[in-house]
């Protein structure tokens, strides 16, 4: 089995406005817990993006568990977590258990059907992110915490084995965030699922990520926390004063 | 004239029978239109209607026969606001005018050069259901049936691009053919209710059953059963009082519709008051 879950050859992506990203290239090992952090408008959001095959590629390449993205079929091994305030309508009328089951899809054969199985499973997931209590209630219902552990249980319900996840907990308190974060360690621990997480929270981020990537349309550092840490790129960049609240805030 | 009586005559069976049918196809499918905000795309598709029934009966094609010639123009001109909308070009409400005005003055073009509106072309604008046929009850039966089938078979991708866009390309559904099953299944429903509800109103087919069904529906499935329900017994209901009440029978429908939605926002306010506002 290949080690290489994620890998980028010199990737570049433009809008109408301009470049967004220029020849980012960089790889990620089967058990990385990746934290793609920088500043707005660095073009996070975009990269993740294009590697789900969602923003076109310009320039460059990428490939997902050795796959050229156009040909990647295996979408099963793939879970994404959006930003959910964007995601979801308040109106739409589905319950929890509905929504989460749309993340078994991707298993499916046409014509796509859920089974006694499948719906066992939606239970056993919602019950292990304990969220089983919310089960039929509609998404419209929850509290931001309550969607976002949802959308995760949707996210991961296929027992992907990568899991991308976009400014999770943009719209959620400190402790929340910090519940969020934990959580989504554990299942880079106990499930060996690969962790693609992008977010403004560079200190927070660091306690739980093995590796951190710093993008400002470019890499400029990609490495471990520590290394994050101590490189002067990064002293340059936000100052040592900042860098050092950064990286001992825990 | 009592209601068995009504129910008695063979042109009210018709009626009644394409009605449910036409209006099943409508209220399901405007579940996923208004989810994905496209609720407008019945009018635009009526008034495509509206120019290519122009050109059917300008080529002295009458009733069924005028089918053949509005049901192409339609798909296309469905497909066309698809793309329009995908290339990022335009917005969809756009799209949907932009096709919509190019559909109501091809129309009113060449109407007047075919001698001006005739009362054939003026039944597709207020529509009269009560003079159906049985062959095109028969085509409503058999692309109802059609129909039903592919929105069965492709229930879940229809789900899963409704909630998300994004979502759902990542996991693996083809969102953009999906999306063209969605607009062409809209653009022949909305050639049938042309006859029922006419062009001016074929939109709240669309829309208000599946309006009345958000305010209540407690689940995806129980949505789309109640929009089915509400669509199926407004004309039903407005067939009859029409009838009895010597109404016009497309107004009687939209006006019973609206009366249904009315009711579930009523009936929101007093189960779920506190998600009312």
């Amino acid at each position: 089995m290949s080690s290489e879950i994620v890998t980028t050859e010199l990737l570049s992506c433009s809008y109408r406005e301009g470049r967004v990203l220029e020849d980012v290239s960089f790889q990620v090992e089967r058990g990385d817990y990746v934290g793609i952090v920088g500043p707005n408008g660095s073009g996070k959001s975009t990269l993740v993006k294009a590697l789900l095959g969602l923003v076109a590629i310009n320039k460059g390449s990428a490939t997902l568990f050795g796959s050229p993205l156009t040909h990647f079929r295996d979408w099963h091994k793939v879970g994404y977590l959006p930003q959910s305030l964007h995601l979801v309508n308040p109106v739409f009328p589905a319950t929890v258990h509905e929504t989460v089951g749309l993340g078994l899809l991707s298993l499916k054969r046409f014509p796509k059907r859920l089974n006694r199985h499948d719906h066992d499973k939606i239970s056993i997931i919602l019950n292990e992110l304990g969220v089983l209590d919310l089960e039929h209630k509609l998404i419209g219902e929850l509290s931001g915490g309550q969607l976002q552990r949802v959308l995760l249980a949707r996210a991961i319900v296929n027992d992907p084995e990568l899991l991308v996840l976009d400014e999770p907990t943009a719209a959620l308190d400190p402790e929340t965030r910090s519940r969020f974060y934990a959580m989504i360690s554990e299942i880079n621990r106990s499930r060996g699922v690969t962790v693609l997480l992008v977010t403004h929270d560079s200190g927070a981020i660091g306690e739980h990520a093995s590796k951190m990537l710093y993008l400002d349309k470019k890499i400029l550092f990609y490495g471990s926390f520590d290394q994050f840490c101590c490189s002067p790129e990064m002293s340059s960049l936000f100052g040592e004063h900042s860098q050092h609240l950064m990286c001992h805030r825990h | 004239m009592n209601l068995l009586e009504i129910l008695s005559y063979g042109f009210i069976q018709r009626a009644l029978l394409a009605g449910t049918l036409i209006a099943l196809l409508c209220s399901v499918l405007g579940v996923f239109l208004v989810l994905r905000r496209l609720s407008l795309i019945g009018d635009g598709l009526a008034h495509v209607t509206f120019g290519s029934t122009a050109i059917a009966l300008a080529l002295k094609l009458y009733s069924t026969m005028s089918l053949l010639v509005s049901m192409p123009i339609v798909l296309l001109a469905s497909l066309g606001i698809l793309k329009l909308t995908e290339k990022g070009r335009l917005s969809g409400d756009a799209a949907i005018g932009l096709v919509s005005a190019l559909g109501i003055s091809a129309g009113v073009i060449l109407a007047s050069v075919g001698g001006g509106y005739n009362v054939d072309l003026l039944s597709y604008l207020f529509g009269n259901i009560l003079s159906i046929r049985s062959e095109e009850v028969v085509v409503a039966a058999l692309l109802c049936v059609g129909v039903m089938l592919l929105l069965t078979l492709y229930y879940h991708e229809l789900f899963a691009i409704s909630f998300s866009d994004e979502l759902a390309k990542v996991s693996g559904i083809r969102t953009s053919f999906i999306n063209s099953i969605l607009v062409l299944l809209t653009a022949l429903s909305v050639v049938l209710a042309m006859k029922l509800v006419g062009i001016m109103l074929i939109s709240s087919l669309l829309i208000v059953p599946a309006a009345g069904a958000l305010q209540l529906a407690r689940g995806f499935k129980v949505c789309i059963l109640l929009a089915a329900l509400q669509g199926c017994c407004s004309v039903i209901i407005g067939i009859i009082v029409s009838i009895m009440s010597n109404l016009p029978a497309s107004a009687s429908i939209v006006m019973v519709n609206l009366i249904f939605f009315a009711a579930a926002c009523a009936i929101r306010r007093i189960i779920y008051p506190k998600n009312s506002n």
